[in-house]
């Protein structure tokens, strides 16, 4: 038996051929090293990210979010719920959040499930991978299954908002959290200081508002060369891809040379503990990190 | 102006306070608002040219009866979800969610500007998810882009071609998802079936026709 086992919430954006499927390769492969179990919830659905607000509304919005709580439980008991998605885990907590606060709406949203012929007794803790890491397992435990220190390179720890507000991450400070820092040192690289570190890449609005998303977006890289930062290590699919896939589009505007990668967190794992470029998903990154790619294949 | 609209605008006369006390998520908060300024001064949006009304101002307005003005402005929906004024606020308002609840609002009141390109996005994306219970992220694209037309839409694929490529290179754009493939859950039909019920549960709660 595995040493934690977990029911596994992905989200979108983790699935095969899509945003994030690099994400998730990486998360696998990191699982494994660490003797962690995650089974991914069957059938789960979106969890209907935050942009949703507007046509969903408030009820259907924690339905969608309860029915894969009802799965959780039914179909993987006693587990807590891991997202690795920012936006997911956020969603979900708010909303085991409202209806754990609220008896009407919670009774409303148990009719809404017989519906689909599922029902809630208690709600399953729901964390983020993250948590994972450093509550249930600790930095300490991180460290031990390192082989290969990721010395000499440079990261800007990028955490965004919606791993860091409203709920963040236990004993952390919403406006200068450090445990991406320590994360990043705890596989041997170094976090440079980073005063972009909590600012908000635009989320949803890169695509509704881009002039002003991409304005954030290149406040966002350019802290990071000013800092000596050689790549952006962040926990959130959505900054993760905003603050990548932009970057053409901001040299354009603004005659800018920014060709920085964006890598998550269990990509650096993932290498530090031995792991292949393709495990580590790193054939996934829009802007390739050649420096890890090599790094690895030695 | 929409039924909806006038039915509210008469059930509350004029009392718009309680108008989105009542009828907007979490809009029973706003009166807690000391009007400190600290969630202004926090909005990421307003250090670049956004806001109309950062949301002080909004909140002030609501307690000053300016139903109109806030019901059509464009400031809610240049809500990031950033979260930073939700932490910051001495007063604890949820400010994310109220900014949220009150477009919501305006949107189902018909008062939502025209073209919102935000509201839009958000329509497109809660279609999206719940049609097969998982984001199509190819026919999403496709939507947002082809929302002003056939020539506008081609003409933001061209901009935002290499954005495109990119991601179908490395593998996270599956072009297969526009052919009807995808990914679906596989109970589509009972999450439908939910989703009515709870909007049906939603629109008695708060006394109003089901949409
Ligand atoms: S921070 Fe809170 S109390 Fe201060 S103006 Fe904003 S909403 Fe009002
Ligand atoms: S959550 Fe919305 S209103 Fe609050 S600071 Fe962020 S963008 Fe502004």
């Amino acid at each position: 038996m595995a040493r934690k086992e977990y029911a596994f919430y992905p989200g979108c954006s983790s699935q095969k051929g899509a945003s994030a499927s690099n994400y998730l390769t990486s998360v696998e492969s990191m699982c494994k090293t660490l003797d962690i179990k995650i089974t991914e919830i069957p059938d789960w659905n979106c969890c209907g990210a935050s942009i949703s607000y507007a046509e969903a509304g408030e009820l259907p919005r924690h339905v969608m979010n309860a029915r894969n709580f009802a799965l959780a439980e039914q179909h993987l008991p006693g587990q807590e719920i891991v997202a690795t998605c920012a936006a997911c885990w956020l969603g979900a907590r708010e909303s085991k959040e409202r209806l754990e606060h609220n008896s009407v709406l919670m009774a409303d949203t148990q009719e809404a499930l017989k519906e689909a012929g599922l029902s809630i007794k208690a709600i399953p803790e729901i964390k983020h991978m993250v948590e994972v890491l450093i509550e249930d397992l600790g930095y300490e435990e991180l460290a031990k299954p390192v082989k290969k220190p990721l010395a000499d390179m440079k990261f800007a720890g990028y955490v965004g908002c919606q791993t860091n507000r409203p709920f963040g991450i236990h004993g952390e400070s919403f406006e200068n959290p450090v445990y991406l820092d320590k994360l990043i040192e705890t596989v041997g690289g170094e976090a440079v200081p980073y005063d972009q570190k909590v600012t908000c890449c635009g989320g949803a609005l890169a695509f509704s508002e881009p002039d002003k998303a991409q304005a954030q977006i290149k406040d966002i890289i350019e802290s990071a060369y000013d800092n000596g930062a050689e790549m952006i290590v962040t926990p959130c699919p959505l900054c993760q891809a905003n603050v990548e896939v932009y970057q053409g589009q901001i040299n354009k505007k603004y005659g800018t040379k920014f060709n920085m990668p964006v890598l998550y967190y269990s990509q650096l794992m993932t290498i530090a503990y031995g792991g292949t470029a393709k495990e580590a998903g790193l054939d996934g990154n829009v802007i390739r990190a050649r420096k890890l790619e090599e790094f690895a294949s030695k | 102006m929409s039924d909806l609209n006038q039915q509210m605008a008469v059930r509350y006369k004029n009392n718009f306070l309680k108008e989105i006390e009542e009828q907007a998520e979490m809009g029973n908060w706003v009166k807690m608002c000391m009007q400190c300024g600290v969630c202004s001064g926090s909005c990421p949006t307003n250090f670049h040219p956004g806001w109309e009304h950062p949301p002080q101002e909004i909140f002030m307005m609501i307690r000053a009866g300016k139903r109109d003005e806030v019901l059509n402005s464009q400031s809610m929906w240049m809500c990031t979800s950033c979260y930073n004024c939700y932490v910051r606020c001495p007063r604890k308002l949820p400010i994310t969610h109220i900014m949220h609840g009150i477009a919501e609002y305006a949107y189902r009141l018909g008062r939502a500007p025209k073209m919102q390109p935000t509201l839009h996005l958000s329509k497109a994306f809660w279609n999206n998810c719940t049609k097969n219970g998982r984001v199509n992220e190819v026919k999403l694209t496709q939507s947002l882009y082809f929302k002003d037309g056939l020539m506008a839409g081609i003409k933001m694929g061209l901009a935002m071609k290499d954005v495109a490529l990119g991601l179908v290179k490395a593998k996270r754009l599956n072009i297969m998802e526009a052919l009807g493939g995808g990914h679906k859950c596989k109970d589509v039909n009972g999450i439908h079936k939910m989703l009515a019920k709870a909007r049906e549960l939603e629109a008695k709660r708060k006394g109003r026709q089901p949409a």
